[in-house]
């Protein structure tokens, strides 16, 4: 166990909306060491991207971090002015995003957002910005980088920009790195190059890795724990053996049942019914007890505690509460 | 690019070919008889029937129109039926006004307009961004003359601090700017709150792009933010509309040249259509295509320097 980069300490972050302010997040907490590799998992909606960006507060202007602690470094930057953060962002904290088609700008060349970055936080002029630029594109495998520096972004290909957009956020050599679904918009062979790139870096910078994604072959390539999200509320964490060996939360095993397997022929692929409820939606007991098909009368009625099954791995669910208790 | 510039120059002289066979036909066919127009109320007929002759007006249509097109590639534009004047030298003297005017109000209309679209949609929905809709609203809606004369009637005849109309000194005095800041808020509100308008929806969509985001999570300034990754994005979809609506302020011209009464191509325009002179009209339909056009390849040419995605071939 190394020493704790970033600790969310429950985490309300809500949006404003026609019908008042509606939580996303809610009551989130986790921590993350330096070279660990933290995965939130769960579907569209559940609240994981909200959480990375709260985080790094790059929320969308309706939304706010209603109540909870954010520490950095053992610092709480959940208050900080917008000014502070823009300090941090790009330089202690960096993310890289979805969308490699759309997420650098098609109007300025490579080179003038590779530098910039480095001249904002690290104060390089634009010489010696560039110089690191083409030493950052050449550790994330991008061939002819004093070429790249002088191209737009679509003369590029979604791998390469997505290679680019990892060499701007590791420009500062930043602490936590936050990849929000990095590889879902990319090719299956690329996907694999992307991860083990991520995986390299975070060993050679010695860097905490946040990874958002809802793909579960992902997390079992780059996870070192995962966290389990279901309609804004954390609802089992574990390591990356746990989770996978044995996963508590009936989610979570729904989760992994609906991967389907090469190896088991047999393997039914098991949907889980229903879907995700909506911010607005009134939900008494667990939020999961109207899809889950183990529910009780308990669940129905009182929101689940999170209960350590180890030092490692907890879950919020009331099937667990009994043998917890039993221990 | 050259060539494309070249191609541009020559599909310019194909339209110019039609363009001057549609005012030539409309000309020709609209009611009024130059010949009477030059010959007054009290020439005889056998005089209107020589100035007829003289012009080759009974001549059959194609024949009249061929000679025109002879002279015309060879760069007559021809003579004025009113007065004998080269319709080159009466476009020449005048055009200076003209332009004068037209770029004035260009660049009332991009500065307002742009500056207007950038508060509101900075500002959106505060009051800043009402009042800047409805400014642009009441600029689309408000009639050239209507506006021209209002503001004489406010800024020259009450307040009198600037000059009724003309344009007589030159626009780098003072006494030549104030001469066109009347005409040229006149002729360029319209297009100001075209502009306005298409700013204002093209950085909307702009400030929610992924890539603007990205230039947040690098840490990179709120000021640079919009200035430099926002509005050279949203500047594309403006460049076309300062384009389109440089045609609409050639034609707005006519009338605020009237208003004001300056020397212009518009005005040259209009009293040449009443008088029936043909070849003056015809000059100064070719004069305003021509402009139009130029300044739309310059827009062309221009979103290469802002979208490097786009290049001619």
């Amino acid at each position: 166990m190394g020493e704790a980069l970033l600790e969310v300490k429950n985490m309300i972050t809500e949006f404003r909306t026609a019908d008042g302010y509606l939580p996303a997040v809610r009551d989130v907490s986790f921590s993350l060491n330096k070279g660990e590799t933290l995965c939130i998992v769960g579907e569209s909606g559940c609240g994981k991207s909200i959480t990375s960006l709260s985080i790094i507060g790059l929320l969308p202007s309706n939304g706010r971090i209603a109540s909870g602690e954010i520490k950095f470094e053992g610092e709480a930057i959940q208050s900080h002015t917008s000014e502070q953060m823009r300090q941090i962002r790009g330089n202690q904290i960096s993310m890289i995003f979805q969308e490699p088609m759309t997420a650098l700008n098609p109007v300025l060349t490579i080179g003038y957002q590779l530098r910039e970055p480095l001249m904002i936080h690290e104060k390089l002029s634009k010489k010696e910005a560039h110089k690191k630029g083409i030493d950052l594109l050449k550790s994330v495998g991008i061939p002819y980088p004093e070429k790249r520096m002088n191209q737009y972004p679509h003369e590029l290909s979604g791998g390469m920009r997505q290679r680019v957009m990892i060499a701007i956020a590791l420009s500062c050599n930043p602490g936590l790195l936050i990849a929000d679904e990095p590889t879902t918009a990319l090719d299956v062979t690329i996907q694999a190059q992307i991860l083990d790139l991520i995986n390299d870096l975070k060993q050679e910078y010695h860097m905490g890795v946040i990874m958002v994604t809802h793909d579960m072959g992902v997390v079992a390539e780059v996870a070192d724990r995962v966290m389990v999200m279901y309609a804004g509320k954390k609802v089992e964490e574990g390591t990356v053996e746990e989770i996978f060996n044995h996963p508590k939360h009936p989610y979570t095993i729904g989760l992994l049942n609906s991967v389907p397997d090469v190896d088991k022929p047999d393997f039914e692929l098991e949907a889980i019914p229903g879907s995700l409820p909506s911010l607005n939606q009134q939900i008494h007991g667990c939020r999961f007890h109207e899809r889950c098909k183990f529910a009780k009368e308990t669940c129905k009625q009182q929101e689940p505690p999170a209960f350590d099954l180890s030092h490692s791995h907890s879950v919020s669910c009331w099937l667990e509460a009994e043998e917890v208790i039993n221990q | 690019m050259v060539g494309f510039i070249f191609r541009r120059f020559f599909q310019l002289v194909i339209l110019l070919f039609g363009i001057s066979f549609l005012v030539f036909s409309s000309m020709y066919l609209a009611p009024g008889d130059p010949a009477s127009m030059i010959g007054g109320p009290t020439a005889s007929k056998e005089d209107v029937e020589a100035i007829r002759d003289n012009l080759g007006l009974d001549d059959p249509f194609l024949t009249q129109y061929g000679r025109y097109v002879v002279d015309l590639v060879q760069g007559d534009l021809g003579y004025s039926y009113q007065n004998q004047q080269s319709v080159a030298e009466a476009i020449g003297v005048r055009l200076p006004n003209t332009l004068k005017l037209a770029i004035a109000s260009m660049i009332v209309a991009i500065v307002i307009g742009i500056l207007t679209g950038l508060i509101s949609a900075l500002k959106q929905n505060s009051w800043l961004d009402v009042g800047a809709t409805t400014f642009a609203l009441a600029g689309i809606s408000i009639p050239n003359f209507w506006m021209g004369a209002v503001l004489i009637l406010i800024f020259s005849v009450n307040l009198q601090i600037l000059p009724v109309g003309g344009l007589s000194s030159p626009w780098y005095t003072v006494e030549g700017v104030k001469e066109l800041i009347l005409p040229a808020i006149t002729l360029g509100t319209g297009a100001a709150a075209m502009i306005a308008r298409m700013t204002r929806s093209s950085m909307l969509e702009v400030v929610r792009a992924d890539y603007v985001r990205t230039a947040r999570a690098k840490g990179v300034k709120e000021r640079e933010v919009i200035w430099i990754h926002t509005l050279k994005n949203a500047m594309i979809p403006v460049l076309t509309v300062i384009g389109v609506n440089f045609g609409s302020l050639l034609g707005g011209t006519i009338i605020t040249e009237k208003v004001f009464a300056i020397n212009g191509v518009g005005r040259l325009m209009i009293d040449a259509i009443a008088a029936r002179d043909f070849p003056m009209v015809q000059g100064s339909v070719l004069l305003v295509a021509t402009l139009f056009v130029v300044v739309n390849l310059v827009v062309d040419v221009v979103y290469t320097y802002i979208d490097p995605r786009i290049k001619y071939q």
